[in-house]
């Protein structure tokens, strides 16, 4: 009657053996440096300009909408504090992440996708490669490492857009005002909110991009659905995990 | 001539009582056999018959559902993933489609399990010289920069025997490496292989459907002194017998012997495969 259970929670299981394997491989040798250089590179500098892009308009936006609203309340003075909260503790992680899921998770569940279903990952294990050390841990490590970055590189520049907004073009508070109320409003839980989201984002996203791509089956089609599963189930566990680990730091603040 | 001859017999791949399904279609069904050393396997069998599923079997790519694998005498159910990998950096494969990475130049996937194996340390200078090695056996050391789809189907196959033998494993798997090609070219291949078993001594197993590949892998052997293929005669008969055909029928083996025997089969599907 339960049947219908099965193959969900196989893939669950799979899943987790897959990031097992991954963490385990992070501590063994031989460590494929030149690869994670690489992912890196296209993970982290690859998306920078798009996340750059992005974090700008979120702060512009966000100073935009809380305008009207801080006026209604004499509180303009405040822009700076809300926008730097908003961005570091939620917009800046969850966003980043967005987009790195969109772009990499499809880009990592395509790539291995494709090798997959062409035998290369076969390959590699017949050419006495362990495919999850090649190809697994390298996209982990590299996202882990520039995930939390891009983050940091977002929160900025989306404080950037805040004050553009702010100071130049609405005149709500002074650029000093601006500056030190969103450096005076961060609390170090803050900041460890900030990055301890990116770094989980970034296990989450890799990993399910690797999973998507390391059980790709049928063909060129199947690398399609691989790649679209892969960036809805990255997305959808990116908002879940935000709600999770805020309720933590919630409860921890509390 | 054949130095191996004088050794002791060594297993070196062994198969007992082997079965295994995907889903409930059965791909190997009691499948016994055992390869010696300096032996050359020869499994003939039509598509589907199991023998694809059989080299990946050897080395661990696929699990049995029953039955005992050796590899080099090491019970490979016994072994976990990390240590299948290990075990598998002795042994050379060439994928039915080569296999070949096609993100990486012909000179990086030559290089692949040089520069990638966990326990080989070979510094990196000597890789390119040893790619060049590998890659001029098999007379294509002027495609180093190229990528896979760059190169005609009868290249990227003999870019695959050149990346399956350039650690000098002791057992090479050859999967159907003349399959969709012309005659000319697929002879150039077996050529190819009888040179990399006859020069390096290796044992190979190789799964074909053509009946030629094995007659010409049983009948001729490389000449070093000119670079020939010449028939094997007299004191080198020994090689011949040292080809063992192997016929799989539905995931089961149905014959197993040398090629007088092969031929003098009355069964009608193994004599579809000598007729060819």
């Amino acid at each position: 009657m339960l049947d219908f259970l099965i193959p969900p929670v196989l893939a669950i299981q799979e899943f987790f053996v897959l990031a097992a394997k991954a963490f385990q491989n992070i501590f063994r040798r031989p460590r494929y440096h030149q690869d994670m250089i690489l992912q890196a590179d296209i993970i982290g500098v690859g998306s920078l300009s798009i996340v750059m892009l992005t974090g700008f308009f979120s702060g512009a936006v966000m100073a935009l909408q809380m305008s009207r609203a801080l006026a209604q309340y004499g509180a303009s003075g405040k822009i700076g504090e809300i926008v730097t909260i908003t961005l570091v503790r939620e917009l800046g992680p969850v966003l980043t992440a967005l987009l790195v899921a969109g772009r990499n998770a499809s880009g990592i569940a395509s790539e291995l996708g494709s090798m997959k279903v062409t035998e290369q990952i076969d390959a590699m294990r017949a050419l006495g490669t362990d495919p999850i050390q090649k190809l697994v841990t390298p996209r982990l490590i590299a996202t882990c490492l520039t995930l939390p970055m891009l983050t940091v590189v977002a929160d900025f520049v989306g404080l950037i857009g805040g004050y553009v907004i702010a100071v130049p073009v609405l005149s709500l508070t002074t650029g000093g005002h601006y500056w030190s109320s969103a450096w005076r409003s961060l609390e170090y839980s803050d900041i460890a909110q900030g990055l301890v989201k990116p770094l989980v984002f970034a296990i989450v996203i890799s990993l399910v991009g690797c999973f998507y791509g390391m059980r790709t089956t049928g063909g060129t089609q199947g690398v399609g659905r691989a790649t679209t599963q892969a960036v809805v189930v990255a997305s959808v566990w990116v908002f879940v995990l935000t709600f999770l680990i805020t309720k933590v730091f919630v409860a921890i603040a509390a | 001539m054949n130095p191996m001859a004088d050794l002791p017999a060594e297993s070196i791949l062994r198969f007992e009582d082997v079965s295994l399904r995907y889903d409930e279609t059965p791909a190997l069904e009691r499948v016994s056999f055992e390869v010696l050393r300096g032996e050359t396997r020869v499994v003939l069998g039509a598509a589907g018959s199991g023998k694809t599923t059989l080299l990946k079997a050897a080395i661990g790519l696929v699990r049995p559902d029953s039955g005992r694998i050796y590899l080099f005498g090491q019970d490979v159910g016994k072994l976990n993933e990390q240590e299948m990998v290990d075990l598998r950096s002795r042994v050379g494969m060439l994928f039915q489609e080569g296999g070949l990475f096609d993100s990486l130049t012909i000179e990086e996937n030559v290089a692949y399990p040089l520069v990638n194996q966990r326990g080989r340390r070979i510094d990196p200078d000597h890789v390119r010289e040893k790619v060049v090695e590998a890659l001029s056996f098999v007379e294509l050391e002027h495609t180093l920069d190229k990528f896979p789809s760059e190169l005609s189907g009868g290249m990227r196959r003999r870019v695959g025997i050149a990346r399956a033998n350039v650690t000098d494993p002791p057992l090479v798997l050859y999967d159907s490496p003349t399959a969709g090609l012309d005659p000319i070219t697929a002879n150039t291949i077996i050529g190819l292989i009888l040179k990399e078993r006859d020069v390096k001594q290796t044992t190979s197993i190789v799964v074909t459907q053509r009946y030629q590949d094995g007659q010409m892998l049983a009948r001729y052997r490389y000449e070093p002194l000119n670079g020939a293929i010449v028939p094997v005669s007299g004191k080198d008969k020994e090689r011949g017998a040292q080809t063992v055909f192997m016929v799989m029928r539905e995931g089961r083996l149905v014959f197993e012997g040398s090629q007088d025997e092969l031929e003098a089969a009355q069964d009608a599907y193994i004599r579809k495969f000598v007729r060819r």
